[in-house]
């Protein structure tokens, strides 16, 4: 992630065709583009587009699952939860630094998330109202997320998918507490299943729509898999959630929220019933449950740790000043 | 784009590196923005060592990396491609000799 200093973008030839043609053969070659090499201006801004939203995502996805790291049910699981939470503020830095090699500063980054300007991934924008949602977050949540970011991981802009490396391998562990918490439950009490198959049944169509609009519908897809920053298509990777969690789910006695599901034999995979885009779209326009509440939490972490950023400078010049003192008083 | 921004000049980029427990160099990890050298090693300490990752971190702040121009890369790079002679492989040592 090395060096915005050294940043210079050339846009006098942002649309030169030779360059464009030579840009596409690198990429078509599985080349890694780096931070100072030559791409497309629409490259670039495809780019600090997605791996700031991605960023964002991170940031407010610690607020429903942070809304239980007080109450939950065992100092176990309350451990397990606070650095899975840490780890989402992790990969937050690792995609702000990714996007910060493109020449956009994190200052900029921050203000498009906190005014408003900035999308993030609708699925933080519902509420966690029982200890079951946290179960269904880590299954269900970031089990969609590792089939999103592990084709990311091959991504032809070399920062981008050394981040996602990084990322995928602490994903794992979120998935798998999200699913014991979930399995605890399902082998719970009556009263304690039932609130395992309401999570779930809150959680299974957002969940789906986080891969995006259908192949049908998505604008971008073209020019990003020539691009190769996108590796599978929204139905593809949709479809893929859907094979490996429909089973998992049933073996823990548990029923999903679509009374189309089905299994085809014939082509091996689980068919599924119409997604709600209207829904999809509400959330995305900024009318989900939570946008509002989410955004003005994000506002006031910035505008209360204002003071822990004034107060680490201020402490570095002090430092910085006394050492100087020391040098002169030496000589 | 070469303009820096507020966060740049007040919160310097500090690139990280990290040296595992298997013995090997020092290895570029990511970045961060800290104040200065000694809050950039505690939050890389915090952020990318969760996990038993290294023995030894180097912060260096991004701004003293010179780094070669991309351009340059094939005069830089290709002339290697040719030394073939700077390979093990190049020699031939008959069989009977065994393993060298
Ligand atoms: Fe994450
Ligand atoms: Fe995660």
């Amino acid at each position: 992630m090395y060096a915005q200093a050294l940043n210079v973008a050339e846009k006098a030839h942002a649309d030169d065709p030779e360059l464009r043609a030579r840009f596409q053969r690198r990429v078509d070659a599985e080349e890694k583009i780096e931070p100072n090499d030559w791409m497309p201006e629409g490259y670039r801004r495809t780019l600090v587009r997605q791996i700031s939203q991605h960023a964002h995502s991170e940031i407010v996805g610690m607020l429903p699952e942070g809304n239980w790291i007080t109450r939950a049910p065992s100092l176990k699981r309350k451990a397990a939860l606070l650095a899975k939470v840490q780890d989402e503020g992790g990969h937050g830095l690792y995609l702000y630094s990714a996007a910060e090699t493109l020449g956009v500063s994190r200052e900029e980054l921050v203000e498009q998330l906190l005014t408003g300007k900035a999308k993030y991934s609708s699925i933080f924008n519902y509420p966690t109202p029982s200890w079951a949602d946290i179960g269904m977050i880590g299954w269900l949540v970031d089990g969609a997320a590792i089939m999103n970011q592990i084709p990311l991981c091959r991504c032809s802009y070399g920062p981008y998918a050394r981040a996602m490396i990084r990322v995928c391998k602490e994903e794992s562990f979120h998935q798998r507490q999200g699913f014991e918490i979930v399995m605890t439950l399902a082998k719970g009490s009556p009263a304690q299943k039932t609130m395992a198959q309401q999570a779930l049944n809150r959680w299974w169509w957002p969940a789906l729509m986080m891969f995006g609009p259908s192949d049908r519908d998505s604008q971008h897809s073209d020019q990003n898999m020539a691009w190769k920053i996108k590796r599978f298509s929204n139905d593809d990777l949709r479809q893929k959630f859907i094979d490996a969690t429909v089973p998992q789910g049933h073996f823990l006695g548990l029923t999903f929220p679509d009374p189309e599901l089905r299994f085809n034999e014939a082509t091996g995979h689980w068919e599924h019933g119409p997604i709600d885009w209207s829904e999809f779209n509400r959330v995305v326009r900024g009318e989900g449950p939570c946008n509002r509440e989410r955004l003005k939490a994000r506002q006031k972490a910035h505008a209360e740790g204002a003071w822990v950023r004034e107060a680490a400078l201020a402490h570095a010049e002090k430092r910085a000043a006394r050492k100087a003192a020391a040098k002169i008083a030496a000589e | 784009m070469t303009e820096k921004s507020g966060t740049e000049k007040t919160m310097p980029l500090w690139e990280v590196f990290i040296r595992s427990r298997t013995g090997l160099s020092h290895r570029h990890c990511g970045s961060l923005h800290a104040p200065d050298a000694e809050m950039a090693l505690q939050a890389a300490r915090d952020v990318y060592t969760r996990r038993g990752e290294g023995l030894s971190i180097w912060v260096v702040p991004s701004s003293a990396i010179t780094a070669s121009d991309p351009q340059d890369k094939d005069a830089l790079f290709e002339p290697t491609a040719s030394k073939i002679y700077r390979h093990p492989t190049f020699y031939e040592v008959p069989e009977e000799v065994g393993h060298m």
